[in-house]
């Protein structure tokens, strides 16, 4: 699927997020919204020791909506964007991090052993592109994940939200990820849903080999097929409830819920009939 | 909570910084020129600096305090169980999180290459043939 909607196939990430679209990230509350729900998950799925005040870098920070998040929870933070524009609106806004304006796929020039956790907000897909001529995507993103790797603290975790166009483009993440030394993968929230789906990828630094934390909305062991003893109906002999139909309503929210819709909980009144009026 | 500020760059952020140009070997520390730099005042959060004392480069600090010309403001070396010391964590405080470089550069110890500072950002975006 190649659609034309995608921000990385319109423009490199320095000339996308221009004044305009930077504006769009303080006003627009969908956005703000949208971007504080995945930073908060993001900073779940670190796992900080509770209570500590921990140094957290912000790939591809723009205008500090992650960061806020994290200042919420007590953490100091450091940011990094290619885009000045998204970095003058973060100025603007009055946010507590420090901010540089640096591009990933050259690196991360901090110290060794800086910080505690790394997290990254729809940040990493435009890495798999090649903006300039000599830009190399598996190159930039070994480059990336390496001098990551080297600045993070032993046993500290790095999240990263991403948008991938397609399968290769997540494997081309991975692959450069654990190329770098990293361990962990990829977790996936809302799988069964198309718009609330957001894939996270979770990785370990160091020695260590924690489980991988489970998705929301993932039923146990959704990765498998299930063994059952039960003979699968075909389709002939499924039988489909009548629509409107007390099962109906119940299988409809039980399908939304899966999907990460909000659904009303059941109570005696679901799916009752109404008294017939004259 | 810490008090809402305008964006510039705290030390703490330039003692974590190094230079990542192609070749470099010891990028660390990069050498401030500064030409303008703000004080703030910033909530003290003994806890953090306490955690942050074990990360920091004392004498990265102590020369980063030099070249923007207040050096008296910090002892030289970092006394025995200065996570403890409420004083000395007030400095560091100080020294760390409230003085704040808005224009200048940094400049690579090894290559000399100049990372301009502006509007208090830094810049460390690397050209072709350095990466």
């Amino acid at each position: 699927m190649t659609s034309k909607r995608r921000p990385e196939h319109q423009a490199p990430p320095e000339i996308f997020y221009n004044e305009e679209e930077a504006m769009k990230y303080t006003t627009n509350s969908r956005m703000i919204e949208i971007q504080s729900e995945m930073s908060e998950r993001a900073i779940e799925l670190l796992n900080l020791p509770e209570g500590t005040p921990c140094l957290i870098l912000d790939v591809g920070c723009g205008s500090g909506l992650s960061g806020e998040c994290l200042t919420e929870h007590g953490h100091e933070w450091f940011g990094m964007d290619i885009s000045a524009a998204m970095l003058n609106v973060a100025r603007e806004r009055e946010i507590d991090g420090d901010v540089v304006l640096a591009d990933a796929g050259q690196g991360v020039s901090f110290r060794p052993g800086t910080f505690d956790g790394v997290i990254s907000i729809s940040a990493l897909q435009w890495l798999c592109n090649a903006d300039k001529k000599y830009h190399k995507p598996q190159k930039r993103l070994y480059t990336f994940f390496s001098t990551l790797y080297a600045s993070m603290k032993n046993g500290s975790r790095a999240v990263f939200q991403i948008y991938p166009e397609n399968p290769q483009q997540l494997e081309l993440i991975t692959t450069q990820s654990v190329r770098a030394g990293f361990g962990g993968g990829v977790v996936v929230d809302y799988p069964n849903s198309t718009k609330a789906k957001k894939i996270f990828l979770c990785l370990f630094c160091g020695n260590q080999t924690p489980t991988l934390p489970q998705g929301l909305g993932t039923g146990e062991s959704s990765q498998h097929v299930k063994y059952t003893q039960e003979r699968s109906q075909n389709s002939f002999h499924k039988r489909q409830s009548i629509k409107k139909s007390r099962d109906w309503i119940a299988e409809k929210k039980e399908r939304r819920k899966r999907q990460g819709k909000s659904v009303r909980p059941n109570t005696k009144y679901t799916g009752r009939k109404r008294k017939t009026h004259f | 909570m810490l008090l809402s500020r305008i964006l510039n760059m705290r030390l703490i952020t330039h003692n974590m910084l190094t230079s990542h140009v192609k070749g470099v070997t010891n990028g660390y520390p990069l050498i401030i020129e500064a030409t303008e730099v703000e004080e703030k005042e910033v909530d003290f959060n003994p806890e953090f600096i306490s955690r942050m004392m074990s990360r920091i480069e004392w004498p990265a600090l102590v020369k980063a305090m030099e070249w923007i010309g207040k050096k008296d403001c910090l002892p030289e070396e970092p006394i025995e169980n200065c996570e403890k010391d409420n004083d000395f964590l007030q400095k560091a405080h100080h020294a760390l999180m409230e003085i704040e470089v808005i224009t200048g550069s940094l400049k690579c110890p090894e290559s000399g290459r100049k990372f301009p500072i502006s509007n208090g950002i830094p810049n460390m975006l690397l050209n072709e043939d350095e990466v």
